[in-house]
């Protein structure tokens, strides 16, 4: 009776444990395995090749190491201009105004919807020569500004990486506002009475507050920007050249472009790593400043 | 001394630039949109001189030719069979797992729940390369039933993190009730726990049915036949077969976005709700 019921303890989490075994456990372990050999992804060969993937991602790839630095602009620019303006609509909403909720709807429909559609879009928007972007510049008499903004190497990232920002918000600013609404009331009443102004009460009750909502958006964009792409493959696909590539970006060409699969997860683990670590660093940070 | 009117007119001035910064970011964010679907109303002629925002004439053929020539409709279709089904996947196998994982002692109990949960915080970019490997292997590559198991894989962490954390917190008495009533573990899951538990099934399927929807690129790596394609790669693709013929494209773009914008505004509430969980969650 006993084991019958245990038995059928194990029913219940059977199907998702060993869907979970084969489709994440086992690709997990495969990504550590490959990443010491050469291998095309076809011929039933392999060459082990010990850690030279990695030495050569570490000292000899010079692209991977751009792209890298790339992802960590458009990063920088997600974490101070997208928390920023994510931050400030929060506030802004986080008060008796009319119709907040007709704006909480309408800031989160970038997120929803597709990389693709998003990419796709924004680039029909900013094409060059049938762009709406340089006609409407062209129409304020601003045609000096006007640019193939996804194809002229001094814009391209930066275009990217606002676009980003574009989509993403909506997350920040739905976090944010929930951060803000957990403030009591009272504690702004309170600085009021003690004849704290908007400015007063804003950097001495709702900044100290709103800390660990911040470092966890701020954790979330790192992460979520750092492994974003496919939007940029939708808008530019990794150049003009390679000046809009992105580590994960990197991996698909490894593996698709120049079929080294071994390669291509050694740059997976490389690039796992780097992830862990600054979320580990920024973890790290958050707490020190929690304490001061 | 500054007056009652100072205050009100400082006021009514501080409102007025909190309304236009929210009113003018809300517009970039849905102007693109009114811009995708204007544009999927012209023509191959005119899209490229037409600038108003409002077409002239509205060719609405586009969708049909879309949905025909450009064969978004086997896409859709495609897509949409891939949605409902790694949906119904997930809502089964995660209730089963996370009502065992908050309710019944086993060995490993633990060990098992854990690993979900470490799967959730760990990331794997490139996980597409040992997942391509593996379907190879399993000669489910370029299948739609190894894009499923994929994809319910994708959600299924999650997915028992919130449903778990949910039948944690729900009260034991009526599965009890049920169990004197001699109804099996079975029966108490599926007629006690899951009708109990529709407020975060709700978010768990409006949030699994949208990351399906828009997944890109394991349908990129996995799919060579052109018939199995879900929407977001056939999109892809269709811009860089020939030369772009933008308007089919903007209406296949629309096709894609319009089940999506439908889906979010039903079903919001539980949108909101399932960010601010998931945030809690990281």
């Amino acid at each position: 009776m006993k084991i019958k019921s245990t038995l059928e303890n194990y029913l219940f989490v059977l199907p998702a444990v060993v869907i979970f075994v084969i489709f994440y456990v086992i690709p997990f372990i495969w990504v550590f395995q490959l990443g010491l050999y050469e291998w095309d992804g076809i011929l039933p060969t392999k060459t082990f090749v010990g850690l030279s993937n990695f030495k050569e991602i570490l000292f000899e790839d010079k692209i991977w190491w751009q792209s890298m630095w790339q992802a960590g602009y458009i990063t920088l620019i997600a974490l101070t201009l997208q928390n920023m303006l994510a931050f400030l609509l929060a506030w802004a909403c986080d008060r008796e105004i009319r119709m907040k909720n007709f704006y909480r709807v309408i800031f989160f429909i970038p997120p929803v919807l597709s990389e693709v559609v998003v990419g796709l879009v924004w680039q029909w928007i900013l094409d060059g020569n049938y762009g709406l972007l340089n006609n409407w510049l062209a129409h304020f008499g601003l045609q000096n500004m006007a640019r193939n903004w996804l194809s002229d190497p001094k814009t391209a990232l930066t275009t990217v990486a606002v676009v980003h920002c574009w989509k993403g918000f909506g997350w920040g600013f739905l976090i944010f506002l929930a951060g803000l609404q957990t403030i009591p009331r009272e504690l702004y009443e309170a600085a009021r009475m003690d004849g704290a102004n908007a400015w007063h009460s804003f950097r001495k009750v709702t900044i100290p507050l709103m800390v660990p909502v911040t470092v966890m958006v701020s954790i979330l964009t790192v992460l979520g920007t750092m492994q974003a792409f496919v939007l940029i493959i939708a808008m530019t696909g990794g150049g003009p050249a390679y000046h809009t590539q992105v580590p994960v970006l990197r991996i698909l060409g490894s593996m698709r472009g120049s079929s080294r699969f071994g390669y291509a997860c050694a740059q997976g683990i490389t690039f796992g790593l780097i992830l862990i670590i600054i979320s580990f660093i920024q973890y790290r940070f958050s707490h020190k400043a929690r304490q001061a | 001394m500054k007056t009652g009117a100072y205050y009100k007119t400082k006021k009514i001035l501080v409102n007025l630039v909190i309304y236009l910064f929210l009113i003018s970011v809300s517009l970039t964010c849905v102007f693109p949109l009114f811009w995708m679907v204007s544009s999927s109303l012209k023509t191959q002629e005119t899209i490229f001189k037409d600038m108003s925002i409002i077409p002239k004439e509205f060719h609405f053929e586009n969708y049909y030719l879309a949905w025909k020539e450009g064969g978004f409709g086997r896409y859709f279709l495609n897509s949409a069979c891939y949605t409902v089904l790694v949906v119904i996947g997930i809502v089964i196998i995660s209730s089963l797992a996370a009502y065992a994982f908050s309710r019944f002692r086993f060995p490993g109990r633990n060990i098992l729940f854990f690993m979900f949960l470490a799967a959730m915080m760990i990331p794997i970019p490139g996980s597409f390369v040992p997942l391509y490997v593996l379907l190879s292997k399993l000669h489910l590559r370029n299948t739609a039933i190894g894009y499923i198991l994929c994809m319910i894989n994708v959600g299924l962490s999650t997915s028992i993190f919130l449903l778990k954390t949910f039948f944690d917190k729900m009260p034991k008495e009526l599965e009890d009730a049920a169990r004197i009533d001699g109804c099996s573990k079975f029966g108490i899951w599926r007629h006690v726990a899951l009708p109990l538990a529709k407020p975060v099934l709700a978010v768990v399927v409006v949030f699994n049915a949208l990351n399906v929807w828009n997944e890109y690129i394991l349908a990129l790596v996995i799919f060579d036949s052109k018939s199995l394609m879900p929407l977001q790669v056939a999109l892809m693709s269709f811009q860089g077969e020939f030369i772009t013929r933008y308007p089919l494209l903007m209406a296949g773009l629309t096709i894609a976005a319009l089940p999506i914008i439908l889906v979010y505004l039903l079903m919001q509430k539980y949108i909101i709700k399932g960010v601010t969980a998931g945030a809690i969650v990281g």
